[in-house]
């Protein structure tokens, strides 16, 4: 009896040690060409990006987060002939060695409820985070209302 | 040549003719021709600087109406954009030109928010608000629609946000003239509101 419960205290030390000393995993995926569109009185903004997948395994994106907005959601705007559509997204599948773009009117995420003021010029950190726990972290450049891409 | 044949003929002649006519007195745009199947230009709003505005105060301005709303940061940036680069391309003729924006969210889109959001894409863009029964008479007057998000989206989870995204364009006379989408082009629509803006009211 008290062989196991010593047993059962060094497994659950063991696993506990496990768990603390996991960092979360970095897939094998770039970021390029994040921007943030800025919009003024703490309006939620829309970034974008291209997540490019480099490793031989599928990714899948199940959403992001920034330490500088209070929320960071996975967006999609479909443009129809007449009308355009926006709804939440669960995950982005990225193809292994693909890729997958986030653009305005499209994929995009919609960072909502800075936490200080942010404006044109700024970088902000955002983490996209991944199916199995794997984290990307990437600085997105803030750009004015009226940019049309990253660097125009 | 047989007498069938010189009709057929005399009908191609007149047919070219009548549209050569028809080429002179109509512009041939690239926007989709909506004269004559829209009303003109008719409202009773408030501007994003809280002044009340009807479409008389924009008589003389070629006029792009679009509708929208601030919590809205994909779709309506990127359309606002698209017109603000069309305008830039028009360079001084674009000074004849008004962006009517009008909020299908007049609750949340206050009079200082709408100024700040629009003011951020063009100075030639203009916000408009007012009760909710007005603006809902005027999406109705274009047969445009709107579902905005709820007030509490963020928290709600789940939601699905459908607006039309059709730009409305009329002369200086206020008289729809071209319907544009997010997907025209901005040699086409620089093309037309140029013909637009030579046109003297």
């Amino acid at each position: 009896m008290k062989y196991r419960s010593l047993m059962g205290a060094a497994l659950f030390a063991l696993s506990a040690t496990a768990f603390a000393a996991a960092p979360p995993t970095s897939p094998d995926a770039q970021v390029e060409h994040a921007w943030i569109r800025w919009l003024p009185a703490k309006l939620p903004a829309a970034g974008y990006a291209v997540i490019r997948n480099v490793g031989d395994d599928n990714l899948r994106l199940t959403g992001a987060s920034s330490p500088e907005y209070g929320m960071v959601m996975l967006h999609h705007s479909r443009l129809a002939q007449g009308d355009s559509t926006m709804e939440m997204v669960d995950h982005l599948d990225i193809p292994a060695h693909g890729s997958v773009t986030l653009a305005p009117g499209g994929y995009h995420l919609m960072l909502s409820q800075p936490k200080h003021p942010i404006k044109p010029g700024d970088r902000v950190k955002v983490i996209f985070e991944f199916a199995g726990g794997g984290e990307l972290q990437t600085d997105f450049s803030v750009r004015p209302a009226n940019a049309s891409g990253p660097t125009d | 040549m047989s007498l069938r044949h010189r009709w057929l003929r005399l009908c191609l002649t007149a047919g070219a003719l009548f549209a050569l006519a028809a080429c002179a007195s109509h512009p041939q745009w690239q926007l989709d021709d909506v004269q004559g199947h829209l009303p003109d230009l008719k409202f009773q709003l408030t501007g994003d600087l809280g002044q009340p505005v009807t479409a008389a105060t924009y008589r003389g301005k070629v006029v792009l109406l679009y509708f929208g709303y601030t919590h809205c940061p994909d779709v309506c940036p990127l359309t606002l954009v698209h017109l603000h680069t069309v305008l830039q391309k028009m360079g001084k003729a674009a000074d004849d030109v008004r962006i009517l924006f009008v909020t299908v969210d007049p609750t949340r889109d206050t009079v200082p928010v709408l100024h700040q959001y629009v003011t951020a894409f063009d100075p030639r863009v203009v916000g408009l608000t007012g009760a909710s029964g007005e603006i809902a008479q005027l999406a109705k007057r274009y047969r445009t629609f709107y579902k905005p998000a709820p007030a509490e989206a963020s928290s709600a989870g789940g939601y699905e946000v459908t607006h039309s995204s059709a730009i409305y364009v009329f002369d200086r006379n206020g008289r729809a003239q071209l319907l544009a989408t997010p997907g025209s082009s901005n040699d086409e629509i620089l093309h037309d509101l140029k013909i637009l803006v030579e046109q003297r009211s």
